[in-house]
């Protein structure tokens, strides 16, 4: 069997640093097709940058991606956008266009690369955003929602062309619990029912648990450990251990690095 | 130190470059905007040009009536009044028309768009058109640049109209210039070339001003620091480059 066809994205070797920090250091991932993936990691290890690399918003150094067996580097723009449009995308923040509404957002792609008739796009739209509870915002500007909101119209947005992988960039911070609860539920219900892959970047520990197939955990530009989220919860790695329990004491410092706490209150670090 | 400058020298080179090939792309892309996407375009010179109209025709009507003043305190030396359509015409048509639209050009419509472009990278909006497969060069980036360069002839034209009103105003109206002297002479000595000469200069300077706007909005940092800063720039190096492609395009067009 070909071995590229249960894989969906397959990293090699990554490598990519930003001025002269190298945030990968041969990282190497396998994503599942059709399960819920999670990439974990403390602040600042480069997740979002991952997720960049995986859609070509960056090139690597180093290293190939390649997504189900092609090599995305090998692409053209033409060919670029091709891929992407089987892509779906929420972003941290939401990323909602701000000088058109709600609806209008969410309808964007469909109007951008369809040609269907104005009555079935506004069906589409309001059955995406009653999906995400917000049929009765359909008419607000985004700058009027909250954080929370915006990233549900954003998830409305990602899944209106009805793609085949969803990419979500930290989907659960500053949600309240309800909305957590039922966005949780849609990425799972979405992923078994239309039968797409997802990939989900978090620090969320526990919503990672209740979601995820399978997680890797990044430290230090490379995979720390891999698993489904219960391996991880019972590891024996003192890092995992740190990370999935939130201590504060490990391997991976708390503190930035710094001069001696003491040398410097007392004023003698400027000796 | 020599290093330092020769460093400075090569980053300016290289940005100069970077520029160069961001217009080439603005240009190869206009077309199938014009042809897809002319809804954009019209919203754009809606932005850039019918929002700057209060600016330009207050700013016209005040510099043609100080042209009236200046025109007639100087021209009453040698009993020339009468020449002060004239005067305020070449003036307009031929220098203050093109270079104070483009600097209030800048001021209003070039700031706006370098902002707005820099929020909408700060705020992750043209990675989520990228992640679309929507290219935001055709999305944002050519129909602002299209706006603004369709704008500035147009109220480059409004301004001077005003100007020269103005100066009427001042000069026939309130010191009692002849009005049959006024037009006359104006038209008289007022040649095509002049004329020719502002419009070229006005074309000009909106591919400048439109240029530098969309360009500093696309590169900036984007927090919000980078993005202040950005519009700062593009005030700075808006203004500096009219100034001297102004100079460059007055000594070619004088012969």
């Amino acid at each position: 069997m070909n071995e590229n066809s249960d894989n969906l994205i397959e990293i090699r070797d990554l490598s990519y640093s930003r001025g002269h920090r190298e945030i990968f250091k041969g990282l190497n991932i396998k994503i599942p097709r059709g399960k819920v993936t999670a990439i974990m990691g403390p602040s600042g290890t480069g997740k979002t940058t991952l997720l960049r690399l995986i859609t070509r918003q960056l090139l690597p150094d180093s290293g190939t991606i390649l997504v189900e067996g092609t090599d995305i580097s090998t692409l053209n723009q033409k060919e670029l956008y091709r891929l992407r449009r089987r892509f779906g995308m929420l972003f941290q923040n939401g990323a909602l266009l701000t000088d058109i509404s709600v609806f209008e957002n969410v309808a964007f792609p469909l109007r951008e690369h369809t040609r269907l008739p104005n009555r079935l796009i506004r069906h589409i739209v309001l059955t995406k955003l009653h999906a995400v509870g917000l049929r009765g915002a359909a008419d607000m500007m985004p700058t009027q929602l909250s954080g929370g909101m915006a990233r549900r119209v954003a998830l409305a947005r990602a899944m209106v062309m009805d793609p085949e992988i969803l990419i979500y960039d930290e989907p659960f911070v500053g949600l309240d619990p309800i909305s957590m609860g039922v966005i949780v539920r849609l990425v799972r219900k979405m992923n078994d029912a239309l039968g797409i892959s997802s990939i989900l970047v978090s620090h969320d520990v526990q919503e990672i648990a209740t979601v995820a197939d399978c997680s890797f955990l990044i430290s230090d530009g490379k995979v720390a450990a891999s698993g489904s989220p219960d391996e991880l919860h019972n590891t024996s790695s003192e890092l995992v251990r740190q990370f999935m329990h939130g201590m504060a004491d490990g391997p991976v410092a708390f503190h930035f690095s710094a001069p001696n706490y003491a040398e410097q209150l007392l004023g003698r670090d400027a000796e | 130190m020599i290093r330092e400058i020769w460093y400075t020298f090569i980053d300016f080179l290289q940005t100069f470059g970077k520029l160069q090939l961001f217009f080439v792309r603005l240009v190869l892309n206009s077309p199938s905007v014009f042809l897809r996407r002319g809804g954009l375009i019209i919203k754009q010179i809606h932005n850039a040009g019918a929002m700057s109209l209060v600016i330009i025709m207050v700013s016209g009507l005040f510099v043609g009536g100080v042209l009236g003043l200046q025109g007639f305190s100087i021209l009453s030396k040698f009993n020339a009044e009468d020449s002060i359509g004239t005067f305020a015409a070449f003036s307009l048509v031929k220098e203050l028309g093109p270079v104070i639209t483009a600097l209030l050009f800048a001021g209003r419509a070039g700031t706006a768009l370098a902002s707005e472009i820099g929020l909408m990278k700060a705020t992750d909006q043209l990675s989520a058109m990228e992640m679309m497969a929507i290219n935001p060069l055709q999305r944002v980036l050519v129909p602002r640049f299209l706006g603004g360069v369709i704008s500035m002839p147009m109220l480059t034209a409004i301004f001077i109209i005003v100007g020269l009103f103005g100066a009427h105003m001042v000069g026939v109206m309130l010191l009692g210039v002849d009005e049959g002297a006024f037009w006359q002479q104006l038209q008289s000595t007022l040649e095509m070339r002049d004329v020719y000469e502002g419009v070229f200069k006005s074309v000009v300077f909106g591919i400048a001003a439109s240029l530098f706007a969309v360009w500093e909005g696309y590169n900036a940092i984007p927090t919000a620091e980078g993005v202040g800063r950005a519009t700062t720039r593009t005030v700075v190096i808006t203004a500096i480059t009219v100034l001297i492609l102004d100079f460059m395009i007055t000594a070619v067009f004088l012969r």
